[in-house]
């Protein structure tokens, strides 16, 4: 990919984020129906959901990457997987800081422990910190890049493990969007999607950006010891 | 088989000789049940029912440093060359060393374990065979991963430090799970629900080590 078009696809990108994301404000403050219970207050919501999705694909996208750098042990692969990670602990900082937000408001405790997807969140960011952790640390950049992507592996498959470990605690506040009865009425959904699109595609953009940073990064790191 | 036994024999050798891990995991698992007595002063009535959290961080801690120096006499006297040498599979030395982790583990659990009956004042009797296998299965669950952790964590800049940073998070299921089978033994009567988070424990182990075996050579790398 030429350098041009790819700078023409960012303005595009850029274009449809600014639109999207403007729409995603409109549809999620204004447009969608006023909670009975919660009031305005439940309109984080639509934010706090769409930042678990995007964060959750950031960490889709780090484990793929992650498997591709052990299998063929290409540079590219894991420059994908550290601006996947760094970005998917952000959108999940966002999705720790709207929750107890939320939590106060609904159930009226900052943190309620008994919520399995807060609690899982928060051992999720844990876990991708660790990853970031482990790659302050390693000098050798080869090293680095496999041992990050082992512990890429391990952390996504961590996941199910952890959701299925705090299983006991009751999940009974906490509005689930799987189930049919209750939940998310109809007139709210619209809102929801548009806000999931524009978070996705923030994550998109940022994935772009900062995978060329680190490309650069690495030219930088070729040449300087090219010339040392 | 015979090269797993051979790297487990070695490695427990020389614990036997130095008595190095073994005493400082032993030392600091007590000091832990010492320093959560005070700090949950309040429940003393009801200890009982904290009793298998306090076990298992204080089980969780001394494993740490014990698997924190799983490597580090080798890379000390930089007999790690040496190790890589055996004409062994990287898998194997995975195993061994994981195989001596998780006995070194379960020896110090075991007077741990006593030491928290004699401080909290718990009775046991027909609940230790259960224990010894939520222990067990728990432990395996710990070093399966931590094995592998501690020869990532022995390389870097930070080595000791790391090693817990990384290795909590990863691990945090098989805690929940062994403290929650431990409490069902100690404060329930109905052991039918230990089948569940003995599954998850299992399930863990066997897909960590797993993938520790294929992904140990990558880690070893001199």
């Amino acid at each position: 990919m030429s350098e041009q078009s790819q700078s023409r696809l960012d303005i595009v990108l850029r274009i449809f984020l600014g639109l999207g994301m403007i729409l995603a404000l409109y549809m999620a403050l204004i447009a969608a129906p006023r909670e009975k219970s919660m009031g305005d207050l439940q309109r984080i919501f639509y934010f706090h959901v769409s930042a678990a999705i995007a964060g959750m694909t950031a960490f889709a996208v780090n484990f793929a990457a992650s498997l591709m750098y052990v299998i063929g042990k290409k540079r590219r692969w894991d420059n994908l997987a550290l601006s996947a990670a760094e970005i998917g602990v952000m959108f999940f900082s966002i999705v720790l800081v709207t929750g107890p937000i939320w939590a106060k408001g609904a159930w009226f405790v900052w943190w309620d422990w008994s919520s399995k997807r807060l609690t899982t969140s928060l051992v999720l960011c844990l876990l991708y910190a660790a990853y970031l952790l482990i790659r302050n640390y390693i000098e050798d950049p080869e090293r680095k890049s496999m041992v990050s992507a082992i512990f890429g592996i391990i952390a996504f498959l961590d996941v199910p493990l952890v959701w299925l470990s705090i299983r006991l605690w009751s999940d009974s506040h906490h509005p689930n969007l799987t189930q049919k009865t209750g939940g998310l009425s109809p007139s709210m959904r619209p809102a929801l999607l548009i806000c999931s699109i524009a978070f996705e595609l923030l994550l998109v953009y940022l994935l772009r950006r900062r995978y060329f940073l680190e490309t650069l990064r690495g030219e930088i790191e070729t040449l300087e010891r090219r010339a040392s | 088989m015979n090269k797993i036994w051979a790297i487990f024999r070695k490695d427990l050798l020389i614990e036997l000789r130095t008595k190095d891990s073994l005493i400082s995991m032993l030392f600091f698992g007590v000091v832990v049940l010492v320093v959560f007595n005070f700090a949950l002063e309040s429940l003393r009535e009801s200890i009982r029912s904290a009793a298998p959290g306090i076990l298992w961080v204080a089980f969780a801690f001394s494993g740490t440093l014990g698997l924190n120096r799983m490597f580090a006499a080798e890379k000390e006297n930089g007999c790690l060359q040496g190790l890589l040498m055996t004409p062994a599979d990287r898998g194997v030395i995975y195993l061994g060393k994981m195989l001596a982790a998780t006995v070194f583990m379960l020896i110090t659990e075991a007077i741990i374990f006593i030491f928290s009956l004699i401080f909290f004042n718990l009775t046991v009797g027909r609940e230790i065979p259960y224990l010894i296998l939520v222990f067990l299965v728990g432990t395996l669950g710990f070093t399966a991963v931590g094995t592998l952790l501690s020869a990532i964590a022995v390389n870097t800049k930070l080595r000791e430090v790391l090693l817990p940073l990384i290795l909590f998070p990863v691990v945090l299921p098989v805690l929940v799970n062994a403290v929650e089978a431990t409490n069902i033994i100690l404060n329930t009567s109905d052991y039918s629900a230990l089948k569940f988070p003995i599954t998850v424990m299992t399930v863990f182990t066997v897909v960590f080590g797993t993938i520790a075996c294929v992904l140990f050579e990558y880690v070893l790398e001199d």
